[in-house]
């Protein structure tokens, strides 16, 4: 294992030196960093010549110049890294390390969104397959295939900020409104539930009135405005999780998670207005963490008491259902922020923004206010970036499990007697994410140097700002860091997805004959 | 719920049986075929984008060598009319297409003299979009040329001869895998662009052809060892005679699907490349230029925004779905669902032969 890694790091490096003296060589014969000057009428441009000559070592060849980049590279090994500096005299390399964070930000709560929904709804694709969800769920996904991400957030800009926030200036739904969205929520349910058309249409009438009903109950009640979940909204919610992760886990019949997750939603309940008081006080970042850390250690003392054999799973399950209730416990407090937010002055009654990562008039030392100011900057960004990703994990997620449904293992399970629950919870998705965590992997790390257009439209300054600059500068230097940073996070993200997949499958050996 | 169980063994075996039925005395040729124009959602997808392709092509005055076509439509980018007035809102150059008939309130059927509306110097925007659509398109068939070329040279070369050439090329794609699209593109957009839209295609193709080099060495290193390669190494064949004729027919499925994808992809990584202004340079438009171009005015005049956009999503929806079709069809695990009819057919031949 250790000579495969080592073998696989050194493979790697030449990767690494073959691919930036490419890209280089590419780059510095692509344009002229003193055309511009040269140019120039300015008095003064013989000297800055001179000095970005001597700065940038214009003087020498691009492939000799390049083994000046590469011992600033190589310096790691001495201690003295280096990614050299930008035509403005600044350290690439820290204007690269200060980028990543915002990156990261912008990527991350749409690569997880997109994982969950990516899989969850090609794994009920799989299962339906050539139902009429399987056939709508195909063609979304090649229309988002389809779509150029700036076009998704001009129209997104559009409808999701601009339109939303005029409609909350006075929220209402026309009749006619009311029922194309109410049929529509219903079609999607009704479809994914599936069943015979009998059960369809039930299903279907069930969640348009549904829909309808709760959406005119939001509307008198000013919810829009005003949004909260309340303990009982709370209670629900929590309640439907606890279920939810049980059946998908164990199944409902396992009475001892039933019980353990469904004390946890009561511990919740119990605890809402105590937790509400501590969210009032100073330092949440370590109030929150160390609820967290509580809840975890009271979803063990409760699995604990109520199992006495086989508790891994019960432990799972309530582990889950506490962490997810203290989800809804935050998105509570966020709810109950959003009218102080909405009526700030920076804010002034547009709550969607189009542009930027947080508002900078926003002048508000309370925690929340300034959380949800930075995850409204997210959502539209994270709808793009998710839209356009999440198509694939449906596509590759529905390959898979059909793949992992025709087994023999499957058939096997299913004669043994096995409900079907168990049988495609237990056999047929964990094999199914065995290909799929090497995707994800692979896909964080291209995501994060691919997110230059997003970062454009949405006006971040990321990674993406670099490289843009420094293509329209001529920024060889920055170019080559931004570069350095994201290859070599590929290369690594693939190396660790050989890893992993040898792990979760003991019959892949890695380097057995590699 | 969810976890609904389908009538599973009966159904599996019925299934089996029609299937064998239908492919029973056909060449593999033929059964690709046959499945592929059973393929609905492909047969519409070609049908639609070859509509596109000769509409669009066939709008513009163009010069051919020494000819000069004359197209059907009655401007041409450069020309210069005034703007129409009588808008909305008190804008001009707005779209004059209606399909709303007179009694209905709407202007009646007809194109109007700007069916797409101008653009704000007044120039005919449905030109601008017919020959946006057309450099996009030939940038999709370049890359996928091009890349699909070499692709499939340096997969079968590295896949078939193993060994040292196999270690050079694959790590020289490596070298480029590493290096995002957009990046490689921006760089020679950045130089090539102004040299027009054909170049730029080229260069790009250039770089295009990694991940199919990838798949194609998989396909070779694994067909090279099945029997029937044996058997005409054994029969005296040449290495020529064997990749041509033995590996490549065996392999050209994989090669199909992957270059309608590298296809799709090149029409989105044009739009983007034009959208980050590293695409092609204006006079020239394409599809993704205008858009980008014409984004701000998304609010006021949005018929800039939607007609550029509506042709890009479909050429590469279209695509898309006759790769996806082409799968399936080269597919042979993939089974196509069994209809109602298809059961009742199969029971009255079963029937039938019971009773004779």
């Amino acid at each position: 294992m250790f000579a495969f890694i080592m073998r696989r790091l050194g493979t790697l490096g030449v990767i690494l030196f073959g691919s930036s003296f490419l890209l280089y060589n590419l780059a510095a014969l692509s344009g002229d960093p003193i055309g511009e000057l040269r140019a120039s009428n300015d008095p003064d441009a013989p000297a800055q010549i001179a000095a970005l000559t001597r700065s940038l070592q214009l003087d020498v060849p691009p492939p000799l110049r390049y083994f000046f980049w590469l011992k600033g590279i190589l310096g790691v090994f001495v201690g003295k890294f280096s990614l050299g500096n930008t035509r403005t005299s600044e350290p690439v390399a820290v204007a690269v390390f200060d980028a990543i964070p915002t990156t990261l930000r912008l990527v991350t709560t749409a690569v997880i969104v997109a994982i969950v929904l990516g899989i969850a709804i090609g794994i009920i694709t799989a299962l339906r397959q050539y139902s009429r969800f399987d056939y709508s769920m195909t063609f979304v996904s090649f229309l988002l295939f389809s779509l150029p991400i700036f076009w998704v957030a001009v129209l997104l800009k559009q409808f999701m900020a601009i339109e939303f926030n005029n409609w909350l200036a006075e929220p209402s739904i026309a009749p006619q409104a009311m029922a194309v969205i109410a049929a529509v929520i219903a079609l999607i349910v009704a479809s994914a539930i599936g069943g015979a058309r009998k059960r369809f249409w039930k299903v279907f009438g069930l969640a348009a009135v549904g829909t309808a009903v709760t959406l005119t109950a939001l509307l008198q009640f000013d919810w829009f405005l005003k949004p909260a979940l309340g303990p009982a909204g709370f209670f629900v919610a929590s309640l439907g999780a606890a279920l939810l992760v049980t059946q998908l886990s164990v199944g409902l019949g396992h009475k001892p998670s039933l019980r353990a997750a469904i004390s946890m939603s009561i511990l919740g309940l119990l605890s809402y207005y105590p937790v509400n008081w501590l969210f009032e006080r100073e330092n949440q970042p370590l109030i929150i963490f160390s609820l967290l850390l509580l809840t975890i250690a009271s979803a063990v003392v409760a699995s604990i008491y109520f199992a006495k054999i086989d508790r891994g799973p019960v432990i799972r399950t309530s582990v889950l259902t506490g962490i997810l209730s203290g989800l809804l416990m935050i998105l509570d407090k966020l709810m109950r922020t959003w009218e102080p937010y909405f009526n700030t002055d920076a804010v002034n009654g547009r709550p969607v923004p189009t542009i930027g990562q947080t508002n900078a008039l926003l002048d508000s030392g309370d925690y929340w206010i300034s959380l949800l100011d930075v995850l409204m900057h997210l959502v539209l960004p994270t709808i793009a970036l998710t839209a356009i990703s999440f198509a694939g994990y449906i596509r590759f997620s529905r390959g898979t499990m059909l793949e992992v449904l025709n087994q023999d293992y499957i058939r096997t399970a299913r004669a043994k007697g096995l409900n079907e629950r168990t049988v495609i919870m237990r056999h047929a998705f964990r094999n199914t994410m065995i290909p799929m965590t090497t995707i994800i992997v692979v896909d964080f790390a291209s995501i994060l140097g691919g997110a230059i257009i997003t970062e454009r439209v949405f006006g971040w300054t990321g990674m993406g700002t670099l490289f843009n600059t420094a293509i329209n500068s001529f920024d060889l230097n920055l170019l080559m860091g931004v570069f350095f940073l994201t290859a070599s996070l590929a290369l690594v993200a693939n190396l660790v997805a050989d890893l992993l997949y040898s792990v979760m499958d003991p019959r892949i050996r890695v380097g057995a004959g590699a | 719920m969810i976890f609904g169980r389908k009538k599973i063994e009966s159904a599996d075996l019925e299934q089996g049986s029609i299937i064998n039925k239908e492919t029973q005395g056909l060449s593999q040729g033929q059964i690709v075929r046959k499945k592929f124009l059973q393929h609905k959602a492909a047969m519409i997808a070609i049908f639609v984008l070859s509509s596109i392709v000769i509409f669009v092509f066939s709008a513009l005055k163009q010069k051919i060598g020494p000819w000069t076509y004359p197209g059907w439509w009655r401007y041409d980018i450069e020309d210069l009319s005034d703007l129409t007035t009588g808008c909305k809102d008190g804008l001009v150059g707005c779209p004059t297409a209606s399909i709303l008939p007179q009694w209905l309130g709407g202007a009646g059927i007809g194109l109007g003299e700007h069916p797409f509306g101008q653009d704000d110097i007044g120039r005919d925007y449905f030109a601008l979009v017919m020959r946006g659509a057309q450099r996009s398109l030939m940038v999709t068939v370049i890359i996928g040329a091009i890349g699909g070329v070499i692709g499939v040279v340096v997969g079968a070369v590295a896949g078939f001869y193993r060994g040292v050439i196999d270690s050079v090329l694959m790590r020289i794609t490596d070298f480029i895998i590493t290096v995002p699209a957009i990046i490689i593109g921006s760089v020679i957009g950045f130089h090539f662009g102004n040299l027009g839209v054909s170049f730029l295609a080229f260069y790009l193709g250039l770089f295009a052809w990694t991940g199919l080099s990838r798949l194609v060495r998989g396909e070779f290193l694994t067909l090279r060892e099945r029997e029937f390669v044996d058997a005409a190494r054994v029969a005296g064949a040449t290495n020529r005679r064997i990749i041509f004729k033995h590996i490549l027919p065996n392999a050209v499925g994989i090669i199909i699907v992957s270059v309608t994808l590298l296809m799709s992809g090149a029409i989105l990584l044009e739009t983007a490349l034009s959208y980050l202004g590293f695409g092609v340079v204006p006079p020239d438009v394409s599809l993704g230029r205008l858009i980008s171009d014409y984004q701000e005015s998304f609010t006021t005049r949005p018929w800039l925004f939607w007609y550029p956009g509506i042709f890009i999503v479909t050429i590469a929806l279209c695509i898309n779905f006759i790769g996806d079709g082409l799968r399936d069809a080269f597919d042979p695990r993939q089974r196509r669902q069994i209809t109602r009819k298809d059961r009742r057919d199969a029971r009255t031949a079963k029937k039938a032969s019971a009773h004779a």
